[in-house]
């Protein structure tokens, strides 16, 4: 047996020199898997959607964090990313993009728009889309620039790196999902 | 579901004929899409027959909230307008208040506002185009183009600080000058955009894929777009040559040496080739303001009572102290009156309609949105055509959701 | 191009329309005629087809709300181009808002018909003979018209934010 080095590839797996073998616990793997492969759906409304396409572009590069194919189709996504302003109109939709994901998902609020109602304290904008979904990273901004949202995405990255795998059929989690009436128009047999 | 969401496919009648005629429900959050509308089309096969839209769905109350604020703090409303072109929002709202104010602007001042409008006017028709031609499946233009933005939003940096809602300008002027790095990163972009703008029009425009794609796709005729009121780039492509620069020019355009492309059918390759062509005379009108640019360093008019003044003067003299305390707590002293300016935008015809009544803000604020005006046209353009014809034209006529909805 | 002056418009439809036209001012170098609302479509119409003034193009279509003005709290105002001869007139009519009625103008301008939706959603002008009047930009369900002056800005069920410390 060869020497046993500490060449980490992967953060916090353990890799043994050559040998073709890998040490680390299934849920790091599958933390890091899905960490690097996060499959947006951009729900782009207004200004902060073309910062968000300006952050997609070469300049800014979303790709290099494995996010080169955007799924517009909600079944195939992972990362829900809002960015713009989300009126009262809007919402129902919102929510039903957000049911129709699969787990495990997760919501970054680009903008001031989304995470609060930003500029807008009028009749007609939702105060922030955490009053009908439940989200992980708020990026704040009007627009934020891509840095920012490149950092609110390092965050959710860090959020999925460090999840459990048990967490979506926890008691807390349901909880949170019942706060938010979601699903409740499905026939639930979970 | 719940019930909101049937509500728009339940405005028009579900019966088919032989079980033919399907409807198909575009958006309101669709790829394809670029913007929050919904079409519920009725299709025979792949053949549009009719189509429902239902706007208000990025709906922002800007009007009322106008009526909240004062004058100066309406600029950053007018940004998330057209949010393509924000300096050309900002800058026509200031020219409204100075129009309504009856206040005198340099003409250095006017040439910096143009230079920096034009620069707006360019990076709005790049997306428009690259978007295009992302729809029809070229998406090299797109990431080529996108790059070029940047070099723009560098520019708007260096004078305001922001890249992409840019609250540019006060009433009055500009905030600062346009320092030297702004000039090197201006003479560099017209150095070099050219010859990437060139790259990306050799790719699309005489592409026989994009050709095939894009003629006869959406048409429109120039009477019938007169009537909608049209205006803008969709309407010279229907063969109308209204453009607001040259029929009321504000902002000295009348020095500058211009044309204006015009199309003739109104097909969606006409509103790409006119905005092309619109780009070209962007920067032959930003060569010729950066050339004739009248000598000197002031970048403001002599408004005392709208323009705030400088801060040592406010720490030093009385009458700049009072003035300062004016102007940040809104109590400037617009006249009463009732004034309507209008630019020409991305996309047409931007106009604002202020009625004062003397107090911290405006009675009656209204924004005459081209967007809004000129998409009510899409069901006349798309009958008869095919699906992906429906979303080439939604693209090219560059429907912005801040400006349809407002 | 334009031989046209604002007086010269202003002769011809007084010559048209003398007793219909309230009043007329010039701000700021816009022609802004006043006329009775039942007058309003056919002066739209007349200008349209009139081969001196040429006036046919519609800019836009607005509101505006003087709740103490009464028996004329809602003033309807058209915004008419014409091309040709480069000149802008506004039209204007008040109507009380106990029965906002006037007639459209979608069938001389197809453009109108969103503008008057927005009108009629904001304001509650009912254009009589519309095709659709439906609110457009509000949600259906909307009960009061948001932009009367009556009406705050905000939306009065929000809890989260402290009117204290918004400054309202």
């Amino acid at each position: 047996m060869g020497k046993v080095e500490k060449k980490p590839r992967i953060e916090d797996v353990e890799t043994i020199n050559g040998e073709g073998f890998q040490l680390a616990t299934l849920d790091k793997v599958i933390a890091a898997a899905r960490a690097n492969s996060v499959w947006p759906l951009p729900f782009a409304t207004s200004c902060c959607g073309i910062e968000y396409m300006a952050t997609m572009g070469s300049n800014y590069d979303l790709a290099r964090f494995g996010m080169e194919r955007m799924s517009f189709s909600p079944r195939q996504a992972d990362l829900l990313i809002v960015a713009g302003t989300i009126s009262k109109k809007l919402a129902p939709i919102l929510k039903q993009v957000y049911e129709q994901m699969a787990e495990p998902k997760w919501v970054l609020s680009v903008g001031a728009c989304a995470s609060s109602g930003g500029i807008f304290d009028t009749y007609s904008v939702l105060q922030g889309i955490d009053r009908v979904i439940p989200v992980d990273v708020y990026v704040p901004g009007c627009p934020p620039r891509p840095e920012q949202i490149i950092e609110g995405i390092m965050n959710i990255h860090r959020l999925v790196k460090h999840e459990s795998l048990r967490r979506r059929y926890s008691d807390e989690y349901k909880h949170l999902l019942n706060k938010y009436h979601l699903n409740e128009d499905e026939p639930t047999d979970k | 579901m719940s019930d909101s969401l049937n509500k728009p496919a339940s405005l028009f009648s579900k019966d088919t004929i032989d079980g033919e005629i399907a409807t198909l429900n575009l958006g309101p959050t669709h790829p394809a899409t670029h913007g929050i509308f919904q079409n519920v089309l009725t299709v025979d096969g792949e053949k549009i027959l009719n189509s429902v839209q239902t706007v208000g769905y990025i709906h922002r109350a800007f009007e009322k909230l106008a009526e909240r604020r004062p004058y100066n703090q309406i600029t950053p409303i007018t940004d998330r307008l057209n949010y393509c072109s924000s300096p050309i929002n900002n800058m026509g709202w200031e020219m409204t208040v100075e129009k309504l104010i009856g206040a005198e602007i340099p003409k250095r001042v006017e040439y910096m506002r143009v230079i920096i409008m034009e620069l707006a006017r360019i990076a709005d028709h790049l997306v428009c185009n690259a978007v295009i031609g992302v729809d029809t499946g070229a998406l090299t233009g797109f990431t080529y183009m996108f790059q070029q933005r940047e070099a723009i939003y560098e520019l708007f940096e260096e004078v305001c600080g922001a890249r992409l809602t840019t609250n540019i300008g006060r009433i009055g002027g500009f905030e600062r000058d346009f320092n030297d790095t702004f000039y090197k990163k201006l003479d560099a972009f017209l150095k070099n955009f050219p010859k990437h703008f060139e790259e990306f029009d050799s790719l699309l425009l005489r592409n026989r894929i994009l050709m095939d794609r894009t003629i006869n796709a959406g048409p429109i005729a120039g009477d019938r777009a007169l009537e909608y009121g049209f205006t803008g780039p969709n309407l010279r492509a229907a063969g109308i040559d209204y453009d607001v620069r040259v029929m009321n020019p504000y902002s000295s355009y009348q020095d500058f040496d211009f044309t204006v492309p015009v199309g003739t059918q109104g097909d969606t390759y006409d509103r790409f080739c006119v905005r092309q062509e619109e780009i070209r005379q962007s920067l032959k009108i930003i060569r010729q303001a950066l050339d004739n640019m009248p000598e000197g360093h002031h970048f403001a008019a002599n408004i005392p009572e709208f323009y705030l003044p400088r801060k040592d003067d406010v720490y030093t003299k009385m009458e700049a102290l009072i003035y300062h305390f004016k102007i940040v707590m809104g109590e400037t002293p617009v006249p009463v009156g009732e004034v309507y300016h209008s630019v020409e935008g991305g996309n047409g015809e931007l106009g604002f309609h202020l009625i004062s009544d003397g107090g911290r803000t405006p009675y009656r604020l209204q924004f005459r949105r081209p967007c809004f005006i000129y998409y009510q046209a899409y069901p006349e353009m798309i009958t008869g055509q095919t699906i992906s014809d429906a979303v080439l034209t939604l693209s090219s006529l560059n429907v912005i959701a801040g400006e349809l909805d407002a | 191009m334009s031989q046209l002056t604002n007086d010269s418009v202003l002769n011809r439809l007084q010559e048209q329309f003398g007793p219909a036209i309230i009043s007329h001012e010039v701000p700021y170098g816009l022609l802004t005629v006043e006329v009775q609302s039942e007058k309003a479509h056919d002066m739209i119409a007349w200008l349209k087809e009139d081969d001196v003034l040429k006036m046919s193009f519609l800019t836009l279509i607005g509101a505006v709300h003087y709740p103490d003005q009464k028996g004329r709290e809602l003033c309807v105002n058209y915004h008419i181009h014409s091309l040709v001869h480069n000149v802008r007139l506004r039209i204007r009519a008040f109507v009380p808002i106990a029965e906002p009625n006037i007639a459209t103008i979608t069938d001389i301008y197809i453009g109108a018909d969103w503008q008057e939706r927005e009108t009629y959603d904001f304001f509650g002008v009912n254009f009589v003979g519309h095709p659709n009047l439906t609110r457009i930009l509000n949600e259906d369900d909307m009960d009061y018209f948001p932009m009367r002056k009556e009406y705050h800005l905000e939306d009065a069920t929000r809890e989260d934010k402290d009117d204290r410390y918004f400054g309202r």
